[in-house]
């Protein structure tokens, strides 16, 4: 909510990155939009406590919880208070809460400061959120005196008023974001105080109170509060939301407030002192708007505590917990919600994310441009949802109105403005640590000296130096790596390194192979491992000169010592018995049943294989693919194919002992493309005709995939089976298997054996496939449940891919198949590979998710690995790190080309190390974070209910905020949501996390569906787990149909769909256009061709080719989505308040869930109860 | 006694039959005191050409335990229409068809010239012949070619009804489908895995699926056709699809790494053939034709490693019990030959190797199916391509020399008793009051299973009289045998064929010299033989000759007449005046001796011998010896080291080897050319005489034998101067004199 309020903040992020830039980053510095994100985060964190409040109102006991506790409102005021306390933490020991009283005495300045931190933060307080909010704690350093006070003092008074304010100012913020939102109106009052709150106002004095104005409000708050804050929170919000717009307007507006104006504006000047030692003057630079912002925050903070004392204002006393925060606050600063808008964490964290931070913040710009809608209100006051109506109140009613969704972190907003401040230049590696663009950006990437972010991202470029801080902090450290990634035209491939006979140079000790970071001493004679530290000797053959700058002469001319990823070229010694291997081989197994034959599936098949045969995968120049394939068919029995060049007609070889699979054919069953062509040809004619009577309907799996393991061992290769499939298979043989779906599992402990393997037949064939180099790829046509659960072990642990067509019909999903199945040939593959991650000395890799099999505890092993697989790694300490030399991975992958080359590719990336926690969050991303937290949990689905992983990941959520808001945010209300700038997505992601398909399953989803999905995404990249999880959702008819760009894209959620209008959501796996009712019926009749809306078709499974701009414009748009994603989308046309509008509300993630999935709002108000107790 | 032998010929050639004793005595102690059993040696199917077959059903005893068949020798009341069953005296009606019978008008059954009938009889469906080819891929490729091509050959031989099958075996088992179009199709197994019958239907989709009802789906309409014939196929359908196929066959295609030897599956690709067939077409004739080109290597059945460093078995290794896999082998084989022979179908072994390719584990598949076994060093001679075409060789009446799913019942009058068998038969296990409590041969059964036979074929069966020295048999009482034997002609149809004789009881006291006088000796001699070759089988090579001897000096006892103490005075009668010399030509033969013999040779030839003819038997036992010079005439001369003179030419006819071997002189006249000279043309003729007589044998001798064509001194005598009594040798004409 507040958090939202990208608008204030942004503005004063925007400028005080620039000084923070020059604290942490350069790139910061570049970043000036990052400013505005900033701001956002700022409104996060208001939002949070808003959301909080909604929630309880909305069934979320949590929120209800709250209400009573008051502690909603309190959120709100948390985020602003917070922010103000982050920055004064942060930058002055962030927790000398004294100066927070200084502040209060300064209050205008306090607010600056505020709001420069809040910018940074991107904190709560949706009326602080502006700029406020952010790390205060730097503001509080640097201005001990006035900015901080200010902050502590307002936290105090937000506290105090905040309680029962918070409860209103929650409400207020939401309503005001809300209203603000809706209603430009907002701002002007927020302006001064609120002046949404004022219109929440009806809900609780202390709304208008908080967000007239923050200070006004505040005092206002303050005395309302009490009374508000039983209603409160939820009204509250309202005010803040207010506020936020408010306080982005307010700046301006207000005298006071008027800082946060200017704090925005300021903000930025103020940043740039900040980064410098200037914290601290930058501080009182922005001040007022620190302070105003910070003001906010602090109601908010107090609203939280307060709302538990919802009592009375003296209740902010309800904070005991929060009383602390409380005390402080009281001194309203009204002010201060501005502030509170702008995330404190974020801004504390500022530094590192401050670009993040832009983005959120560009809020403020927002503000500017947005100031109705926007106001983002960071600030939730859960507090203010507590009161006693809003527990009386339906849920969600209270909620509804406490909440403003624009005022809590947008991830759209967040997306674009980092799109905005980062897509134009090119990301450069060379420097230690750097945090590189969201995947969502188009950006270059230019080596030089750290593999490129296509290769790996991690959760975090600034690792604790000791494990004490890692577990403090509960961020994990991960890397997510996809060593064989798919690069852009422009960029270039890593280059091969023949190191002849001798092979790549590596450290004695750890093996690590040659890189940029290795140290060369003696004059070149040695060099010293960067991992380990061992002293090797140079192998005469490498030798070469040091230059003055101890840097080899020759260290432009090899890639290995001046890039980040490159490719040896192994020697003999790396190839399995020694032997080089030989070129790879493709296996296609069809399954010849009778549910295939009927529906088309294997004539489909047939004819596409004639086709694709000629476009296998080759290396570079070569002229013909060096790939031979071979063919099997099966129902309950196996049938081979000699395909020799020299046959006249191919030949049968049924095997139907598949009790104990042999393969019966030598010479002649994998061959050359080209020198077989006429019989393969043959053969693909014959099959469709040969089974067509066939009466099968029984199959066998597991003899399937032991038959192409044994082709493939027979002929002494590696390779890849392509195993079309439709059914469980119930046939007698190994790895029968039966039916054992069972919904009624769902929710008891049992849950988890649906996700687990029915035998372990499947897993022992898997290890043998991995040892052989078989990857196995499964295509599935399911008619009814076949266990993918079970299905998929060995597509998982080869490292293959599972492509499911649910009900296949040929009309509707031959496009879609065809599609997957010629890129899934055609991608680039890498054979029987290995992977080690290295580590310098004091982290290392211990934990690792993904498709593949480990045979002990550091290799990874993967049959098969194409371009589109990622392994996910964990990092934990065993050691301590030092700031100075950083810490380094070294990735190496050992595999087999699609030409037999038997190659190394490594992959180096350097990161930085830091004491400071503030560092650490300040460098996260929150996209590779939520990768990891998914594959982690996906995981932990196997092994434990549901509902223990749900709240495991919440808990760490929570955990890792709380770490935050406790030790980075500047000290303010509990109550306040503060969310650091790189994370203020975090909750919303999470939500996402937790209410997709495996974790919370709608009544519609299958058990396949869920396995498949579980399976699925634990291989996916950064940029295919962001888009799952928070679906892409544009509104066609806003499309500009003469450029070529992309609509702007909107938030997922039900209130953002307008009846006239169409929209395509994309999530990696579906694309959904939904019809409004009243669409025009020209944009009908040009999108579709029919002349009513009634008319529509949802059989549709393409649109039609129509000559007319808007169709072209959005085919071109799918066709521009189906190429950016690795499957083939599945077009779904969904027409409003038609069957299948269900199924795509279930896409619309930040609403609330058939199944039971909280609303994003909601959501974010349960985060921070938990933050809360955690804090507490 | 001449009309003894006129006797035994006639009995001979009408009923093929041919008693040890023409005139049995009458009690069962003398009976044993004859030393050679009351046997007798049948050839069921002897081709005769003045039998036409009649078209009804045989009129049955209708005593339920004797259901003997209504033959010349019963006793018929034409005025009430009765007729009394001479073997259980049970007396039956003649059926209504037979209401016109009197004394002048007698069905066929019933004339004295018709002790052999044989009766066509309309029984269940009529089946084509079934061939199942089993052919083992790993040959040389000059091998293989041959064999393809005698294959190929073979279709154009069969009747163009017959169902013809095609498995290959190397590494694995192929089952091929004939049916289809477009592209060749076959079933593959692992050569490693022994299957069961169900295990091998279900694989090959010939069980019946359980019709599994799919809503929307045809019915499944009975098409048994179809599903049996995947695999069997018409030959006019398949041919030239067949003969593609078997042109388009490879060589095994595995690799076998230097110092091994191939992978051959023989023991799973029997396996399959045999529940293919069981599955399919039971109590069908068919014939499994397995053509192997050396010993199986791997699975079930396999009779030696795939290490060529380690060397098949020998008879030495078999001694010291030192052949790992013989038993199990053994086991597995017969084990198939069972179920085979269950089923009534037959397998034949055409294995042609220079090495053992382990006949002695298989045989019992041939030797209880009535399956052929033929043995040669190569696919690309004559002798297996010749062989190999003989097997489909027709008789004078146009039909394939070979019948199926035989069963043979005997039935025999109350003194006598049935002791067993010898031959390519096997048990029914047909208990009834005449079967004997002591076995000779397979007993414990009147009734035995031949699952292949041909005209030739030949069963030793042994009786046992069981009359009471106290209760005499009436003066002029007579004992009679029946023999019906039902089988599936070459044809199809369904026969019968009935034999039923009649001998004299004498008393062995008071009518010695008629029981004397009607010793068939050559009979007696292969029944002998045939014992001895029975018990060699599962005894010890001497324990076997010791029984031998005792018999002969048993009956040289009872029946010479000799002074005590004077070797010289010994006089045996001249019925008796061969089976000595035929008993040592025995006792050396390779059918008892195993030295410089390997177990597969052993075993081949035991399989001949015990279904062969009493002339062929006897060939086996004492080859015969033909001589060719100026001086005469061609002659038979003795077997014996004193024949060979340097002015003859030799033919020696061993069964399995015809000998040519020139005398030293003649060999040189050779060498000289003076068969070329027209002066010397006479020589010519002489050197061409033998080679035409053998020329003879040659064409009508199944299997092909080996034919050597040799000289004095030359390598190939050996063949010779093994077979003849060494009463004269290069060093010592007299220190060899112990056997006499």
């Amino acid at each position: 909510m507040s958090v939202n309020q990208q608008a204030h903040t942004g503005p004063p992020y925007g400028q005080p990155q620039p000084g923070y830039q020059g604290y942490q980053q350069p790139a910061y510095g570049g970043q000036p939009l990052p400013g505005v994100p900033q701001s956002q985060y700022g409104a996060y964190n208001g939002p949070m406590p808003g959301y909080q409040q909604p929630v309880p109102p909305q069934g979320y006991f949590p929120s209800l919880g709250f209400p009573s506790k008051g502690s909603p409102v309190s959120l709100n005021s948390d985020t602003s208070s917070l922010a103000p306390n982050f920055i004064g933490s942060l930058r002055a020991p962030p927790t000398s809460g004294a100066p927070p009283p200084a502040t209060g005495a300064s209050l205008p300045s306090g607010h600056l400061a505020y709001s420069q931190f809040g910018h940074g933060d991107v904190q709560n307080g949706i009326p602080a959120s502006a700029a406020p909010m952010q790390r205060p704690p730097a503001s509080q350093p640097f201005l001990p005196g006035s900015a901080p006070t200010p902050v502590s003092q307002t936290s105090t008074f937000q506290q105090y008023g905040p309680p029962p304010a918070s409860v209103q100012q929650l409400s207020n913020h939401m309503a005001g974001m809300t209203i603000g939102s809706t209603t430009a109106s907002a701002p002007p009052p927020a302006g001064l105080g609120y002046g949404p709150p004022t219109s929440v106002p009806p809900v609780s004095g202390s709304f208008s109170a908080t967000g007239s104005g923050l200070y006004t409000p505040y005092t206002a708050s303050q005395g309302p509060p009490p009374t508000s804050v039983s209603q409160g929170l939820p009204l509250a919000q309202p005010p803040f939301l207010g506020q936020p717009i408010s306080t982005q307007r307010l700046p301006t507006q207000v005298p006071g407030f008027a800082p946060p104006p200017s704090s925005t504006g300021i903000g930025p000047s103020s940043y740039s002192p900040a980064t410098g030692a200037p914290r601290p003057p930058t501080m009182p630079g922005p001040p007022l708007s620190g302070q105003t912002v910070a003001g906010p925050p602090t109601s908010q903070p107090n609203h939280i505590s307060s709302p538990p004392p919802p009592s009375t204002m003296s209740g902010p006393h309800p904070g005991p917990p929060m009383s602390g925060l409380h005390g402080p606050p009281p001194p309203t600063h009204p002010p201060q919600p501005g502030y509170q808008m702008q995330q404190n964490g974020s801004f504390g964290q500022v530094r590192g994310p401050q670009p993040n931070y832009g983005g959120a913040y560009p809020g403020t710009p927002n503000y500017g441009s947005q100031p109705g809608p926007p106001p983002p209100p960071k600030r939730l006051d859960p507090d203010s949802i507590p009161s006693p109506q809003l527990n009386e109140l339906p849920p969600q009613q209270k909620p509804r109105h406490r909440i403003d969704p624009d005022a809590i972190p947008s991830p759209i907003q967040v997306i674009e403005d980092d799109r905005s401040n980062r897509g134009s230049e090119p990301f450069v590696t060379g420097v230690r640590g750097q945090v590189p663009p969201l995947v969502t950006t188009n950006f270059l990437v230019k080596d030089q000296g750290n593999a490129s972010p296509r290769y790996i991202r991690c959760t975090s470029y600034n690792i604790p130096c000791t494990s004490d801080m890692a577990k403090q902090s509960q961020v994990p450290l991960a890397a997510v790596i996809k060593p064989l990634a798919t690069l852009p035209p422009e960029e270039t491939l890593p280059y091969l390194v023949d190191h002849g006979e001798s092979g790549p140079v590596r450290c004695n000790r750890c093996k690590a192979y040659m890189c940029p970071f290795m140290q060369f001493i003696e004059g070149g004679r040695r060099f010293q491992c960067c991992f380990c530290s061992c002293v090797t000797e140079v192998p005469p053959h490498y030798f070469q000169h040091l230059d003055h700058t101890g840097k080899r002469v020759d260290f432009y001319d090899r890639p290995e010592l001046s890039l980040g990823s490159y490719e040896f070229l192994a020697t003999v010694d790396y190839c399995k018995n020694n032997k080089f291997p030989s070129p790879p081989a493709f296996i296609f197994m069809i399954d010849v049943s009778y549910n295939a034959v009927k529906s088309g599936l294997v004539r489909l098949i047939c004819e596409e294989l004639k086709s694709l045969l000629d476009y296998l995968p080759r290396e570079g120049n070569m002229e013909e693919s060096a790939i031979r394939v071979g063919f099997v068919t099966y129902n309950k029995v196996l049938h081979f194919y000699n395909v020799k060049s020299s046959l006249a007609q191919p030949q049968m070889m049924v095997v139907s002992d598949v009790a104990d699979m042999f393969v019966p054919l030598l010479d002649g069953f994998l061959v050359n493309v080209n020198e077989s062509r006429t019989v393969i040809a043959s053969l693909l004619d014959q099959i469709p005709e040969m089974f067509a009577d066939t009466r099968e309907t029984e199959t066998v799996f597991a003899p399937v995939i032991q038959a192409g393991l044994e082709a493939l061992k027979a002929a002494e290769c590696a390779g890849k089976l392509f195993i079309f499939h439709t059914s469980l298979p119930i046939a007698e043989a190994p790895g029968k298997l039966k039916n054992r779906d069972d919904k009624k599992l769902i929710n008891t402990d049992k849950e988890k054996t649906l996700f687990q393997p029915q035998t372990s037949f499947y897993n022992n064939l898997a290890k043998d496939c991995v040892a052989q180099g078989c990857c196995v790829d499964l295509f599935l046509f399911p008619n009814q449940y076949l266990d993918v659960a079970t299905l998929g072990v060995v597509t998982y642990q080869t490292g293959g891919s599972i492509y499911k067509y649910a009900y296949f019909q040929l009309e509707t999903d031959q496009d879609r198949f065809l599609n997957d199945l010629r890129r899934d040939v055609q991608k680039e593959v890498g054979f029987d590979a290995v992977m080690r991650v290295r580590t310098s000395t004091g982290i290392r890799a211990t934990d690792f998710f993904g498709a593949f099999y480990m045979s002990n505890t550091t290799d990874v092993e993967m049959a098969g690995l194409d371009c589109d697989k990622t392994i996910t790694v964990e990092f934990k300490h065993d050691d301590k790190l030092s700031e100075d030399s950083g810490a380094l991975l070294q990735c190496a992958l050992l595999y087999t080309s699609c030409a037999g080359q038997r190659r190394l590719r490594i992959h180096n990336l350097s990161l930085n190390c830091c004491t400071q926690l503030a560092d650490l969050y300040r460098n996260c991303e929150t996209d590779t974070l939520i990768n990891y937290l998914a594959k982690y949990a996906y995981r932990g689905v196997l092994g434990s209910p549901v509902k223990t992983v749900r709240d495991a990941l919440i808990n760490q959520c929570a955990q890792i905020l709380a770490c935050y808001r406790k030790n980075c945010a500047s000290p303010s209300s509990a109550g306040q949501l503060i969310l650091p700038e790189c994370m203020k997505l975090l909750p919303v992601y999470l939500n996402c996390v937790l209410k997709s398909d495996v974790l919370q399953p709608g009544p519609e989803v299958t058990t396949d569906d869920r396995a498949y999905i579980r399976q699925l995404v634990t291989s996916m990249d950064v940029a295919e787990t962001n888009v799952f999880f928070y679906p892409r959702l544009l509104p066609l008819t806003k499309a500009d149909v003469d450029s070529d760009s992309l609509p702007a894209a909107i938030r997922n959620s039900e209130e953002r769909l307008s009846k006239g209008d169409i929209y395509l959501l994309e999530n990696g796996l579906n694309i959904f256009v939904w019809v409004g009712v009243n669409v025009q019926q020209g944009l009908i009749q040009n999108l579709f061709g029919v002349s009513s809306f009634s008319q529509i078709s949802n059989a549709l499974s393409t649109l039609p080719v129509l000559e007319n701009p808007f169709s072209k414009k959005v085919r071109s748009i799918v066709d521009m989505l189906q190429v950016q994603r690795s499957r083939y989308m599945k077009l779904i046309i969904v027409k409003q308040e038609d069957k299948l509008e269900m199924l795509f509300k279930h896409f619309l993630v930040e609403d609330k869930s058939l199944s039971g999935g909280a609303s994003y709002v909601d959501f974010l108000c349960h985060m921070h109860k938990e933050i809360r107790q955690l804090l507490s | 006694m001449a009309t003894y032998l006129e006797f035994i010929q006639q009995n001979e050639e009408r009923d093929g039959v041919r008693f040890s004793w023409n005139v049995w005595p009458s009690s069962r102690l003398e009976a044993t005191r004859m030393v050679v059993p009351l046997a007798c040696l049948l050839t069921p199917l002897k081709e005769r050409l003045d039998l036409p077959p009649v078209q009804y059903e045989p009129v049955l005893c209708s005593r339920p335990t004797c259901k003997a068949v209504l033959n010349p020798l019963c006793q018929v009341d034409y005025r009430a229409k009765l007729w009394a069953c001479n073997f259980c005296f049970q007396r039956n009606q003649f059926p209504p068809a037979y209401a016109g019978i009197s004394e002048v008008n007698q069905p066929a059954e019933l004339m004295p010239q018709f002790s052999t009938i044989e009766y066509i009889v309309q029984r269940g469906p009529q089946t084509p012949m079934i061939f199942l080819y089993v052919v083992d891929t790993c040959l040389e490729e000059e091998d293989l070619q041959a064999l393809k091509e005698s294959l190929q050959m073979s279709l154009s031989l069969l009747p163009a009804d017959a169902l013809v099958g095609l498995i290959t075996f190397g590494r694995m088992v192929q089952v091929h489908e004939l049916s289809c179009e477009g592209i060749s199709k076959s079933y593959v197994f692992r050569g490693t895995k022994d299957l069961t019958a169900k295990q091998i239907q279900d694989m090959l989709g010939l069980s019946r699926p359980a019709v599994p009802l799919q809503p929307g789906r045809p019915l499944q309409t009975p098409e048994q056709p179809v599903i049996s014939s995947r695999f069997l196929q018409p030959v006019h359908k398949i041919d030239m699809n067949l003969t593609d196929l078997l042109g388009e066959l490879q060589r095994d295609p595995w690799p076998v790494t230097q110092g091994k030897r191939p992978l051959r599956s023989t023991g799973v690709a029997l396996s399959i053939a045999v529940g293919l067939l069981e599955g399919t077409f039971p109590n069908t004739g068919a014939r499994i034709m397995l053509f192997t080109g050396g010993p199986p290597t791997q699975g079930p059945g396999m009779v030696v490693g795939d290490e060529l460093k380690t060397p098949i078995r020998s008879w030495h290794d078999i001694e010291k019990d030192n052949a790992r896999f013989m038993r199990k082998a053994t086991k597995h084989y017969e084990t198939l030959a069972n179920r085979t022979a269950a089923n009534g179908h037959c397998i034949d072994i055409y294995a042609c190797a220079l090495d053992q390719t382990g006949l002695l584990e298989m045989k019992c598949c041939a030797n209880l199916t009535g399956g052929h076994m033929v043995m040669g060093d190569s696919f690309n001679t004559s002798l297996f391509k010749q062989t190999f075409q003989r097997v489909f060789n027709k008789g004078f009446n146009g039909e394939f020399r070979m019948a199926f799913g035989a069963s043979l019942d005997v039935k025999t009058s109350r003194e006598l008793k049935i002791a067993g068998a010898i031959g390519p038969c096997t048990s029914l296990n047909a208990k009834g009051p005449c079967v004997s409590e002591n076995e000779l041969g397979v007993g414990g059964t009147s009734q035995w299973k031949i699952c292949s036979l041909d005209p030739s074929t030949t069963l030793a069966i042994y009786f046992e009289v069981v009359n009471q020295h106290n209760a005499p048999i009436p003066q002029g009482g007579r004992g009679a045998v029946q023999f019906v034997t039902q089988y599936q002609h070459s044809n199809t149809q369904k026969r019968i064929r009935v034999t039923t004789i009649a001998r004299n009881w004498a008393d062995a006291q008071s009518q010695l010299q008629h029981i004397e006088a009607a010793f068939d000796q050559e009979a007696a001699a292969v029944l002998m033989a045939r014992l001895g070759v029975y018990r060699a089988e599962s005894e010890e090579g001497p324990d076997v000759l010791r029984w031998l001897d005792r018999q002969l000096i048993r009956l040289c006892q009872k029946f010479g007449q000799y002074n005590k103490d004077d070797p010289n005075s010994f006089r045996l009668s001249e019925s008796f005046s061969l089976y000595p010399q035929f008993m040592f030509h025995l006792r050396r033969s390779p059918f008892l001796q195993v030295f410089n013999n390997s177990p597969d040779e052993s075993s081949y030839y035991r399989h001949h011998f015990a279904r062969q003819d009493l002339t062929q038997s006897l060939i086996m036992i004492q080859p015969i010896l033909y001589a060719y010079s100026f001086h005469g005439p061609p002659e038979p001369v003795l077997l014996d080291s004193s024949s060979i003179l340097p002015d003859r030419i030799l033919l020696m006819d061993t069964f399995f080897q015809i000998v040519i071997y020139l005398g030293e002189t003649i060999a040189q006249w050779q060498k000289a050319g003076y068969q070329d000279m027209p002066e010397y043309e006479n020589f010519k003729h002489l050197l061409q005489a033998p080679l035409d007589d053998a020329q003879e044998i040659l064409q009508t001798r199944f299997p092909m034998p080996r034919y050597i064509h040799t000289e004095h001194g030359g390598s190939q005598a050996r063949f010779l101067l093994s077979k003849v009594n060494p009463s004269q040798t290069h060093n010592n004409l007299y220190a060899w004199g112990q056997v006499s």
